[in-house]
Order: C-alpha cells, then structure tokens, then sequence
C-alpha cells in the first residue's frame, strides 16, 4: 500500500471517513450557549440535528440538554426556513423564558441560503420592544467545514461580538478568561483560582452547573449556572482576556476580537495541563495582578512534583497514542513529554493546519522525531498508524476504546466525549491539582495492567 | 390547562376520561421551538438498517449524521460486525459546492474493496437533498465496478420524521429481496421483521419458534444479512413486530410475492405467547399447536414464580412511558400491569390515531395520553402523577433523574434484553433495581414530600 503517513497536516490518505474523531461544528455552537446564563442553544435546521446532538451530549454529562430546533420540513427547505425560525423563536421564548437565544445554523439552512440577520431583524421588529424578548445571536456554523471546535470558538465569538459593550458603566476592570470546551470540573477549578487571585474573572462559557447541575425538587426550564449576560457586557472594559488553545485560528478567537475591537490585551495560552502550562497559567495571573501565586496551589505544585518523584519510574518510556479536540492533545502531548511518558502518535479529526507547530512549540525541545502528528484523521487510520508503533497506553475520549480493546491496552479517559464511564463531567484536567489527578490515573493504570497481567499478582507497587 | 404545554400542542396530549375516547391529535409535524424527542428522516432509515451487519452503511453527508449513529444501537451480531463502523464522505464546502458524487463514488470504490461488504447502503442526508447528488446513478455505477449491489437510501433528514425514515429503509431492503435462491425453504417458515436484537433479543425469539419446529428464514432486521433478505421472499409468512418500522416491507412483500402477515409484539408475557400462537395458528398444525403451548407453558414456569416476587415489591407503584413508537407502548401498559403497578402516563413520538385510541382502550381513567411530547412536559407529567418509575430513551433518562424518579432504559442501545419471557423478568428486574433502590430516600423531591407531610 503507498501511504504518506510521515507528510504530518496533510490529512488522512483516504476518501472516507471512518470512525472520525471528531463532531459537527453546530454541536459545538449549542455546548457554548449552554455555559450562558439564561441562554436557549437553537439549530436552525432539520429536527434531526437537534435530536442527534442532545442525545450525544446527554450521555456525557447525564444532565438535560435541552436544543431548541427550527425543525424544518421539505416545504421549508424549498422556500425558506424564515418562518419556522420565527415560530420557533416565539415558541422558545413563550415557554422557557430565556434572556438568550443561540441560534446556530446547520448545513441545511447554509446551503438553501437562509438570510439569518435579515430573518432575524425581521423577527425583531414583529415583537414587543418592552424588553421582555430574549437577545438573539446568531452563528454560523455549517456542519460542512471544521469540526465541533469550530463552532464553539464562533459560538463565543458570536457572543461576546453581539453582547460586549464599552457604554456600559465601567465597572473595576476584570479578565476575561475563555477557557475553551473543558469539563464543569476545570471550570469550577478556574473559579476557585480566581477566588483565591482575587480576581473579578469573566469565564465564558460556564458549564460548571449547566452541565453539572444537583437533583432538584423542580425541574428548571433553563438550568441555572452559566456566564452572566451582564458580565459577558462588561469584557469589554476587562484588564485583559487569557485565552486557552494553541491553535485556534484568528477569526475565530473571541480574544483576538476583544483586542481588536476594545484594545483588551489577550494572553493566548495552551490550555494549562501539566506543570509548564500550569505554571505559565499562574505567572500570567501574578503578572497580571501584580500579587504572587497563593500558598494553597503552590502547595498543590509542591504535592505534585513530590509525586513525580513517587510514580516517575513506572511510566518512564511508556509509549502513548494521544487523540482528540487539537488544543486538548497539544496540552496533553506536553504533559506527557513532561513526566517521561513517550507520545508515539498524536492525532486529531480537526485540521486548523497548526497542530504539529503547536505541539512542537508547547513540547519545547521534549518531543521525538519520530513522533507521528496527524491532523484531519479518523480512528481507521490511527488504527492503522499504531500497528507500528506498538504503544501501551491510550489518552483520549472514550471514542478510542474499541482501538485500546483491539490493542488490549489500557485508555485513560480525558475530554468528551465519555460515553462508557460515569462522571466524564467531573474529570479535572487542568491547573496542578488537574495534573496530579490525570499523574495518579496515568501511572495506576500503568501498575493495574502490570499487576493484571502478571502470573503473581503483586501485593505492592 | 398545563401550562407546559404549547398553545399548538393542547390536542396532542389528552386525559383518558372513562367512556369516551378522545381523540389525539398526531401525526403532525413538530412545532419549532418545542424540543420534540423525535429525530429525522435519515435516523428512521439509519435504525432500521443498521443491524444488517455484513453490508456497508456509507452517510453520504457531513461528519456529524455519521458520528452521532456510531455505534449507537446495541444490534448484536454472530457472525460479521460491519454495521458497528461508522462510514462518512464526510461532505465539505468545496463538495456542497462541486457536488459529492465523485467523492462518493470514490468512497464507496475504496471502502467496497476495503471490507467487501455482501451489499452497500448509501444513506441520503438533508445536504446532498440540496445539492441534488444523483445517488441512483453513483450507486449504479458503483455496482457494475464492484459487483456488490450498492443501494440508495432516500432519507434527506427534512423530509418528513422518522416514519418516512422506516418507508425509505423499506424501500431499499425491498430492492435485495427476490434476488436469492428459495429451492431448500420449507413451508412452514416466517421471516422475522421488526426485531433489531438489542441484547441478543432476536436469538431468543428465533429459539422460540424453532422450538414449534418454525425455520427462520430472514432476521429483519436484527443479526441482519444481506443473503437472508435476498431470499425471504420464499417464506410463507412475515412476522412483524413494531409500530411500523418494517410494515412497509412487509406489505411491499405481500403485494409482490403474495406473502401474508401477522403483526405481534414479543415484549411481555402475554403478547409473547400470543406471537407463538398466532404463527402456530397461521400454519393450521396441531402438532405445532401442542409444541407452542409446552414452550409457553415451559417458559413461564421457570419466569413466574420470580416475577411474583417482584411484583409484591411493585405493587400500587406509578409508572409513565414515553416511547419511539406507540406500539410498544401498549406492550409495556400491560407489563406494568402484570407486575401490579399503575400506568399514569404513556405517550410516544409516532403514534397515530387509531393506536392512541386502543391506548385510551387499555388504561385507567385519568392516564395522561400525549404524541410527540417535550422534556418540559414530560416533566410536568411527572410531577404531577408522583411517578414512581419512568420508562423511555436516553434523551428522556436525565429528565427523570434530575428529579429523583426512578428509570429503565428501554432505548435502542441498552445491555438488557428485554423482549421474549427471559425479557420480561429482566425487565421486572431492572425496574425492581431502579425503584427499590435506596438512593431516592436522598432527593430533594422526596425530602420535599415528606416536609408538606409534616406540616
């Protein structure tokens, strides 16, 4: 067979895609609105779309996940999908309530040519202007390029473009932190730090309890939780925006927009897994507030770098196949070449074209040549590219584990989607005490391998 | 009037009244902005289909219809696992542009040659309904390249639900059927249709009949093969169960090949005997008469005495269902029945009139009774009845968790057989495990019960 598997950012060799490692840009779009107070994601599209991505999302978090949807029928698709938007948007705000609707659009409502700003001003002007109606904001998010990374950066984007306002009373300045699609778990870790640096700090979006909510007694028509409208305003007079991601590209990046439109400095960092990114995390926030870093997650830095110490020769070498959203492999790649852990193949479905410089910049000088770094590949061709490469450990989404079971391997589970175990929502991953956790599962899984496998069965490490 | 529901839908959700039959509302497109359960035309075709485990599913679309069904039913196979890949052409911008039939072709030549599937599948999506990709003409094309037939499925996601979903499934087996050899096929033989072998569930049944001394001729679709479909026109009956999924076929079947049908249900105990007599009465043997009554009469000897048990634990508990499609819904009212326990709200996606009319037939007075119902009401249907256990889909499960009720998946992926005898004590047992278990004491909602109680 001719193959080009050492051409890195070309893309898969094939034509087909199988088992592809990664999802549609609208899903992405509706996970960002829900991190927003009081917001409605919608889809302007066919019924399906809307189905199809609740259902994928509900079996991660096991929370509602309630998508609104345009549902559109063939007459629609003939003449328009205008009307049904319209209804759809009366629907939702006579029943929800909401202070927000996200409406994003699909591959359908892209390519009959639904004008969503025209669709929308009209709608605008047909309702009450009492303030009781939902602000809308509109993104567009054919399912036909990018992947679902994509449409959560436009999501933001979408929203802090339409909401941030520099006429609003200027409050004491605040940094605006946009964390990217990590888990309700990083996101009330981000909270925590920020408490603790006694900063006035903006995250959006905020899944921590959307997305990870208690048992009620009520059910709630939109969960509570999420980023405040009024907040997502004020980013405009933020002292400055900390980005996470290393490959997300300019038009996309709500950072780069808040600095061009409001002169707000944006720190782009990697997403802040491991110690390096988690101490340039924390050095950036010293600089910026001009306080050092508190006690507690020194002591957190302190207890994880004595652990490596701990459970440093267990994984020494092991080698690794890493997978996913490209901004969580780059962060994770970096972790690994961190603690003697040997990343043999780092792949993604997504294709920004930056991934191997990303991950060559965030591994400094710690990545081997050898290293395979693919983007825009699906699971057939990983399958394929590890035959050779004999790895021991798997680091992804759960998407990977019919590939770990073939290679009887343990995977260790990170990101989303995490649809064979419980709790994928609350996986810390970020900051040093998310390191220590993603520390101790990587080397246990390592010894419960080892032990399992092992004719005595070991009673100690 | 209840306040969750939207001012469109109040014909679609009715209570039942003693005596007079109301009628619901159905069959109606959904109202936007009301976050229906339902799904698309593709997901109707892409359910149906997808067990058929030697024969290549290609989504001829973008990455998303392709990803979201990975995997995603738990359609056991014996033999082949084809069916558990997932195939996209993956459409991008320059291909909505040029038009995708090239890189279909190309797809299918590659994954043809790649697995050498008995039959490929090309599934139609609601952008290639737009761009007007000419599938017959690829797939034509593709068969006369390869010799594996290749078989257009017209599900555009918007055209229609997922009923017109089930016809256009059908549409496509129909054109593999009549094409195999029928010589060695006895008379008395059925082909199985409407059962997808969720937890082995087909196995079990086909054991069934073959213990009456039935053969089998073609699992449709469960544990599915191509060659099996293409002879099934040789059977002397199709059994079809479900609301409709595979009705269609069958009445294709019984137009073309003069097949005859019988629809049955295997969920309970009940409509599970009555699936054997009704195929054992079909063939007028009384041998076969004889050998049904001992299965049944075999089979529930070894069930009943554990279902007893269960049933003292269930008695007088509240129940609502919310399903794909009504037919299963009577099933389920009359399992609940059977295990003592009260049906206080049954709705489904696709019912029709006449099946919510038999609904209002089957339960109590005051059994709300709703069609293509939403997380909001469906909420407040719990609420409001007390529920004890609640059974639908994945997409219903967080809404009854959330509230601290009690749940039993019974959705297209689930690990549990449900069907046949053995299915209905799993399924005795897996609503047992889910209202017996300890941690409902802990929720917000029974804490709040109990405080009103105190007051």
């Amino acid at each position: 067979m001719t193959k080009h598997i050492k051409t890195p950012g070309k893309g898969s060799n094939y034509i087909s895609t199988t088992n592809a490692c990664k999802l549609c840009k609208p899903m992405g779009a509706t996970l960002a609105f829900r991190g927003i107070e009081g917001a409605m994601p919608f889809l302007h599209g066919s019924q399906g779309c809307a189905t199809y991505m609740r259902r994928y999302i509900i079996s991660h978090f096991n929370e509602p996940m309630d998508i609104a949807s345009s549902s559109l029928g063939e007459k629609n698709a003939i003449f328009g999908g205008g009307p049904n938007l319209k209804e759809g948007l009366k629907n939702v705000t006579a029943k929800f309530y909401p202070q927000l609707i996200g409406i994003a659009t699909t591959c359908l409502t892209e390519t009959i040519g639904d004008d969503l700003p025209m669709i929308l001003h009209e709608y605008k002007s047909s309702t009450a202007d009492d303030g009781s109606q939902p602000l809308l904001v509109p993104v567009s998010t054919p399912s036909y390029s990018g992947t679902h990374m994509e449409g959560f950066h436009a999501a933001v984007r979408a929203v802090i473009n339409a909401l941030a306002d520099k006429t609003t009373d200027i409050k004491a300045g605040g940094i605006n932190i946009l964390p990217g699609f990590v888990s309700p778990a990083d996101i009330r870790h981000l909270k925590e730090i920020a408490l603790d640096c006694t900063i006035k700090a903006t995250i959006l979006p905020d899944i921590s309890e959307t997305l990870d909510g208690p048992a009620l007694a009520e059910s709630e028509l939109i969960p509570h939780g999420g980023t405040p409208i009024a907040d997502i305003k004020e980013m405009a007079h933020a002292t400055a925006t900390l980005e996470f991601g290393s490959t997300i590209a300019d038009e996309l990046s709500g950072g780069v927009l808040l600095s061009e439109k409001f002169s707000v400095p944006c720190h782009k960092l990697p997403v802040p897994i491991g110690i390096s990114a988690s101490d340039q995390f924390f050095s950036t926030i010293t600089t910026l507030t001009k306080s050092p870093t508190p006690a507690k997650y020194l002591e957190e830095r302190g207890r994880l770098i004595d652990s490596l110490a701990d459970g440093h020769k267990y994984i020494f070498g092991k080698k690794a196949v890493v997978y996913g959203e490209e901004d969580l492999v780059v962060a994770l790649t970096a972790f690994l070449t961190e603690i003697g852990i040997k990343p043999v193949l780092c792949a993604s479905g997504g294709k920004s074209g930056k991934l191997k410089t990303a991950i060559q910049t965030a591994c400094k000088n710690a990545l081997d040549e050898e290293t395979e770094i693919h983007e825009g590949t699906d699971f057939y061709e990983m399958a394929e590219l590890v035959a050779g490469l004999s790895p021991d450990l798997l680091i992804g989404h759960s998407k990977g584990y019919q590939l770990a079971r073939k290679l009887q391997i343990p995977i260790i589970r990170v990101g989303f989607p995490i649809h064979d175990r419980l709790g994928g929502q609350r996986i810390l991953h970020i900051g040093y005490r998310g390191a220590q956790n993603l520390f101790d599962t990587l080397v246990n899984a390592v010894l419960t391998k080892k032990q399992d496998d092992s004719p005595v069965g070991y009673s100690y490490m | 009037m209840n306040s969750a529901i939207l001012e469109e839908r109040q014909e679609q959700v009715i209570r039942k009244a003693e005596g007079t039959a109301v009628k619901v509302s159905c069959d109606k497109d959904s109202a936007a902005g009301a976050i229906s359960q339902r799904a698309c035309v593709f997901c109707g075709s892409r359910v149906v289909l997808y067990p058929i485990a030697d024969a290549l599913h290609l989504v001829h679309g973008p990455i998303g219809c392709a990803v979201y069904t990975w995997d995603i039913r738990g359609a056991l196979s014996s033999g082949p696992e084809l069916h558990r890949l997932s195939f996209s052409t993956d459409i991008q911008e320059k291909d909505v542009i040029f038009g995708g039939e090239t890189k279909l072709y190309n797809a299918l030549i590659e994954l043809i040659e790649r697995h050498k599937p008995k039959a490929a599948f090309v599934y139609s999506t609601c952008i290639v309904g737009i761009i007007g990709d000419d599938l017959e003409a690829v797939c034509k094309k593709v068969t006369e390249a390869t010799g594996v037939t290749a078989i257009p499925v017209q599900s555009e996601g918007f055209k229609g639900n997922k009923r017109a979903g089930y016809t256009a499934a059908c549409n496509a087996m129909f054109r593999l059927v009549g094409s195999g050899d029928t010589a060695d096929i006895p008379v008395k033989s059925i082909n199985i249709l409407g059962d997808f072998n969720l937890a082995g569930e087909i196995w079990m049944i086909r054991e069934l009949y073959e213990k009456i001394g039935i053969t089998v001729v073609a699992n449709i679709t469960g544990d599915g093969r191509v060659d099996d479909i293409r002879r099934c026109h040789g059977a002397s009956l199709n059994v079809v169960q479900c609301s409709g999924a595979t009705m269609h076929l069958a009445n294709m079947m019984k137009k073309e090949y003069g097949i005859p049908s019988i629809r049955v249900s295997y969920f309970g105990i009940e409509d599970m005997a009555d699936s054997i007599y009704a195929v054992a009465d079909f063939f007028q043997d009384k041998e076969m008469k004889r050998k049904a009554r001992e299965v049944v009469r075999q089979e529930l000897s070894e069930i009943y005495p554990r279902l007893q048990e269960y049933k003292r634990a269930l008695q007088g508990k509240k129940a609502a269902i919310y399903v794909g499609g009504a037919f299963k819904a009577f099933s389920l009212v009359k399992a609940f029945r059977l295990l003592g326990m009260n049906v206080v709200m049954v709705g489904s996606q696709t019912g029709t009139e006449s099946e919510y009319r038999e609904l209002q037939e089957i339960t109590d007075e005051g059994t709300i009774i709703a069609d293509d119902s939403n997380p909001l009401e469906l909420s407040s249907f719990l609420k409001e009845k007390d529920v004890d256990i609640f059974v639908g889909g994945v997409k219903e499960r967080p809404i009854a968790y959330k509230l601290g009720v009690a749940f039993c998946d019974h959705n297209h992926e689930r690990k549990e057989a449900l069907a046949g005898f053995k299915g209905m004590l799993n399924f005795a047992r897996e609503v047992y495990s889910s209202v017996l278990s300890p941690v409902w004491q802990f929720m917000p909602r029974k804490y709040k019960n109990q405080e009103s109680r105190n007051d």
